[in-house]
Order: structure tokens, then C-alpha cells, then sequence
């Protein structure tokens, strides 16, 4: 399946991945933003490497780690293969300002949701989603808590106890 | 009048009783037929994802039972395989055994609630009060393992918190002595009764194609008849040495969803029995130094043990710079981890991937279109745990 899907990006994509890695037997392929749609199109009706099931999208902030010059989210596509039973993931890297990437809502109904989890708590913005809004955070929270520039102490909204403290950042 | 004005817009929850918890659905209703659902969550948020940045790796692992309490030892091995994947290093054969054999009660304990609460939400009331007397007895082995009858973190990095009791054999026996009369009681009370089977038969229906579209996963997939089970496509903690099948459903109902989950109690019983006949002995902990706790008796008598066991308490483990994800086959579907070290002490970030949440996502699909009773149904056949879904 590793050599397939290599074959896969070689042949089509070649100038869409930006990179490729390998960590504890998982292959990633990293994939310019603007490519991302027609990749998991591709791969969601290639017929040999069955792609049916996208398992999980998530994001991660690499804010003042070395890799941030790279992009600091990465947002990361758990795609799974039934009938090879093969996992990989296809991940892409937005920058700090005005993280945008195209949704997958019209390949995956199950995208939905996992988008709107991603764009309410790290703030990564989904183009073309039918209904981006919040999920799991209250309607009058401001910011995005998984972002790591997010206060780890201030309780939002203000309670009686902190309405007038600054936040006090945790690194 | 106007085809718009006919719908009447009605709230469900978020403190319903067959809502198990605090989901809330907007139905719009045209007489009695569900026109549009939309279920509203976060209303459980408590941010562990957050909460488990901050803190050290082993540090981090009760969060992991309060996500989804009614199963807190499948989070826990899901959590504990991810960190050692990241780790990259290996358990003793006895660890596995014993975490497989936990694991399986916990489903089989989640699998009793579920039952019990969805026969409870149709009008069934009396299972409820059966099924809570099997989960007792799987209670008494987490008190006896784990200390806590809920939330036992017993399954740790590395292994486990501290030895299987000495009595471990006898008291699981006791389950599997157990659990298969009440579940003999449970089916003459529902298989074929005939309220059970008019109000699940038919109701909730998703096939196969929809289900793997919106990723469902556990009996939820499988009752379409998708063959997909973590446990035999992708094997972890050595669930490849047992000897057990995955029930699949034809239609995709309630009814099938019921059939499987009590067929999956039965598998896990037999998985449990297989991993105490085969139980190995040895170490209930990896040998890890500076990742892995000692053995608090080491601890005590020997001076490297005790840096170690210092060292490791202050500062933890530095992970190295990379993602794992690992999935692992709760009781309600596939839960996975997604661990981002960054080679400092703390992760990164820890994503779960809960199997309620994806799962909830197509209530819309489940009850649109149906009668506005099949809406608890369809609720209660997913099987969700509010605490997982919005964490």
C-alpha cells in the first residue's frame, strides 16, 4: 500500500506534495493548501486504493517551536483504507495569518463536523463550509482555546473574581 | 397556508432523560414527522485537550477516564498505547494480556449501561435494574484492580498502576459466571418482544455506503454490515492471539445495532476467559529506565530506582518531535489518540478522536424524514456519552 500510494502522488500530485515523512510506521504526505481538494478527491474515487473513510481531521499549533517557520498549523487529514486496511495522513501547513484551507464537506458529510471542531478551538478557517460555526465553546467566548497563545488560566467569560485582571499567559 | 407555516420548531434537551446527559436537538416537526434535527453540543466542554497540554505525559492520563466515563479502561489503554507508540517501546506479554482482558470487561460493562438505558428510554423500565446488577460485579473487579470503581487509571504508561490482585482470577470468573445469565434473562425480556421489536425494527436505518461517509464506526458501522473492527484490522496490545469473531448486521436498524451489541458482550466473554487461561506471567511493568516508572518495591531498597522514580515524578520524559495516532476499538467505536510530541516533557498536542462524536454527527441523516418518536431511539442506538463527545 506505502509503494502504491507513493505511486500515487508521484504520478499525479508530484508537484503538490511539499514533502513526505515517515514516523513510527505512519506515512504522512504534506500538500500545498491549494491542492488539497483535488488530492482527497482523487484519492476518495480512486477505485484501487480504496480511500472510503476519512477517520478524523485535527490541527496542531507549533507556536515558538522550530517548525513554525514551516507554517505554524498543521492541520492533519486521518484518511483509512477499508479494503487495504492501511492509515495514513495527509497533512497541510497554513500560516499564522488568516488560516485557510478548502473544506471537504462535499467528499466527506463526516467533515462537517470535524471542521467546525478544528475551526472553533484552533481558529483554522474551512472555504466553502456550509455552517462554520462554533461547536463546543460558548457563543460568547472570544479566541480559539487550542491555540497556544490562548490563556491557560482566564476563565472566559469573565466570572465576578477576574473580569478586570489581564489574562496571564502560560508557556 | 403556506407549506412553511406548517412546521412547528421544538427544543429537546439539553436536560432530557433520554437524551443521556446534556445534548440538545432543534427538531422542526411537521406533525408528527421530523422535517430537520440539529443537534446542538459543548455543553460538557471541559477542555481536557487543553488541560492534558500543560501537564506531563503520565500526568495526563486521568483526564483520559473522565472523557468517557462509562468506559474509562479502553481511554486509558487508547492514551497509554499512543504515548508508547510515540515512545517507541514494548510491554510485556503479561501486561498485554491483562490489558486485553480489562478492556473487554469495560466493553462489556459500557455494552450493559447502553442496553439498560435504551430499553429504558423505550418503556422498558426493569432492564435497567438488571443490567446494573450484572455491571456490578465488573465494578468489583475495578475496585479490586484499581482502587475506584469508576475512574481506576490502572492502565498506565508502560503497564499497569500495580499488580493484578491476588484474586483477579476468581472475581473475573465470577463475571463470566454472571453475565451470561443476565443475558439470557435480557433476551427473553426483549428479542422477541414485541413492543422492543415494533419501536427498533426499521427505526434509525443508515446504509452501508452512508455509513462509511460519515465515518461511523463501531456496532454503529457494523450493523450496516461494514466489516471494520480495529481489533482485527489493524491488531494492538496482542489482540491478534485470541480467537473471536465481529458480528455484522443485515439492515442497518436499532434492532440490528441491539443484536450485535449483545453479540459483542458474548465475543468479549470469551475473550476474557481466553486471556485468563493464557495469562503469563512476569512483570506488570516495561523496563524503560527514565519513561517507566520502577516497581515501588525497587523503589525502596534500590538507590537507582529511587533517581529514576524521582526524576521521572519531577520531570517526566522528553518525546521526541513527531505524530502517532493509535486507534483502539471502544465499546462505542474507534477511538483514537492523535499525540504530537515537540521533544519537550509536555505533548504538544493530544487530539482525540472520540467515536460519539463522529458518530452523533448523523443523527440528522438517522431521524429526518421519520417519526418524531424514533428520535429517542435513534439517540439511544448510537450509544453516545456526552462527556466523551464534548470533553
Amino acid at each position: 500500500m506505502q509503494d502504491k500510494l507513493r505511486e500515487f502522488f508521484k504520478t499525479r500530485f508530484a508537484e503538490a506534495v511539499v514533502k513526505e515523512d515517515t514516523f513510527r510506521d505512519q506515512l504522512s504526505f504534506y500538500v500545498r493548501p491549494d491542492a488539497l481538494l483535488d488530492v482527497c478527491q482523487a484519492l476518495r474515487h480512486d477505485a484501487e486504493l480504496d480511500v472510503r473513510f476519512l477517520s478524523d481531521i485535527t490541527a496542531v499549533d507549533w507556536l515558538g517551536h522550530r517548525r513554525e517557520s514551516e507554517g505554524r498549523f498543521e492541520v492533519i487529514y486521518n484518511l483509512y483504507s477499508l479494503g487495504h486496511r492501511y492509515r495514513f495522513f495527509v497533512k497541510v501547513l497554513l500560516p499564522a495569518e488568516n488560516p485557510t484551507v478548502a473544506s471537504l464537506c462535499d467528499l466527506w458529510p463526516s467533515a462537517n463536523w470535524l471542521e467546525r471542531e478544528v475551526f472553533d478551538l484552533m481558529g483554522v478557517r474551512f472555504a466553502g463550509h456550509p455552517d462554520l460555526t462554533k461547536i463546543l465553546t460558548p457563543d460568547e467566548l472570544e479566541g480559539h482555546p487550542l491555540r497556544r497563545d490562548y490563556p491557560l488560566t482566564w476563565e472566559q467569560p469573565a466570572f465576578s473574581w477576574n473580569k478586570d485582571e489581564p489574562p496571564e499567559v502560560i508557556k | 397556508m403556506t407549506a412553511e407555516s406548517r412546521t412547528v420548531t421544538l427544543n429537546m434537551g439539553p436536560q432530557h432523560p433520554s437524551t443521556h446527559g446534556v445534548l440538545r436537538v432543534i427538531l422542526e416537526l411537521d406533525g408528527e414527522t421530523v422535517v430537520k434535527a440539529r443537534p446542538v453540543i459543548g455543553y460538557l466542554h471541559t477542555g481536557i485537550e487543553k488541560t492534558m497540554e500543560s501537564k506531563l505525559y503520565y500526568k495526563a492520563l486521568p483526564a483520559t477516564d473522565r472523557m468517557d466515563y462509562l468506559a474509562p479502561m479502553s481511554n486509558n489503554l487508547g492514551f497509554c498505547l499512543a504515548v508508547e507508540k510515540l515512545m517507541d517501546m514494548d510491554v510485556p506479554d503479561k501486561v498485554k494480556w491483562a490489558r486485553v482482558c480489562l478492556a473487554e470487561l469495560t466493553r462489556v460493562k459500557s455494552h450493559l449501561v447502553w442496553l439498560g438505558t435504551h430499553a429504558l428510554d423505550l418503556g422498558a423500565m426493569s432492564m435497567l435494574l438488571y443490567t446494573f446488577r450484572e455491571r456490578e460485579s465488573i465494578i468489583d473487579v475495578y475496585e479490586a484492580c484499581g482502587g475506584q470503581r469508576m475512574m481506576t487509571s490502572y492502565i498506565r504508561i508502560g503497564g499497569l498502576a500495580h499488580d493484578l490482585p491476588r484474586d483477579f482470577d476468581k472475581i473475573v470468573r465470577r463475571v463470566l459466571d454472571q453475565v451470561p445469565r443476565g443475558l439470557r434473562d435480557y433476551e427473553d425480556l426483549l428479542t422477541k418482544n414485541e413492543i422492543f421489536i415494533n419501536r427498533t425494527k426499521g427505526v434509525a436505518v443508515i446504509s452501508a455506503e452512508d455509513a462509511i461517509e460519515y465515518s461511523l464506526t463501531g456496532p454503529m458501522l457494523r450493523g450496516s454490515g461494514v466489516n471494520y473492527d480495529v481489533r482485527k484490522a489493524n491488531p494492538y496490545s496482542g489482540y491478534e492471539n485470541f480467537d473471536f469473531t465481529v458480528p455484522l448486521g443485515k439492515n442497518g436498524d436499532a434492532y440490528d445495532r441491539y443484536l450485535i451489541r449483545l453479540e459483542e458482550i458474548r465475543q468479549s466473554l470469551k475473550i476474557i476467559k481466553q486471556a485468563l487461561d493464557g495469562m503469563p506471567e512476569g512483570p506488570y511493568r516495561a523496563h524503560v529506565p527514565g519513561v517507566v516508572l520502577p516497581p515501588k518495591e525497587d523503589v525502596l531498597y534500590k538507590m537507582e530506582s529511587m533517581i529514576f522514580h524521582f526524576k521521572i515524578i519531577t520531570e517526566g520524559f522528553k518525546a521526541p518531535e513527531g505524530g502517532v495516532y493509535q486507534a483502539v476499538e471502544a465499546p462505542k467505536g474507534e477511538l483514537g489518540f492523535y499525540i504530537a510530541g515537540d521533544g519537550s516533557n509536555t505533548p504538544r498536542r493530544v487530539r482525540v478522536r472520540p467515536p460519539s462524536f463522529v458518530n452523533l454527527a448523523s443523527l440528522p441523516k438517522l431521524v429526518e424524514g421519520r417519526l418524531f418518536s424514533d428520535v429517542v431511539c435513534a439517540i439511544g442506538s448510537i450509544d453516545i456519552v456526552l462527556g466523551e463527545v464534548d470533553r
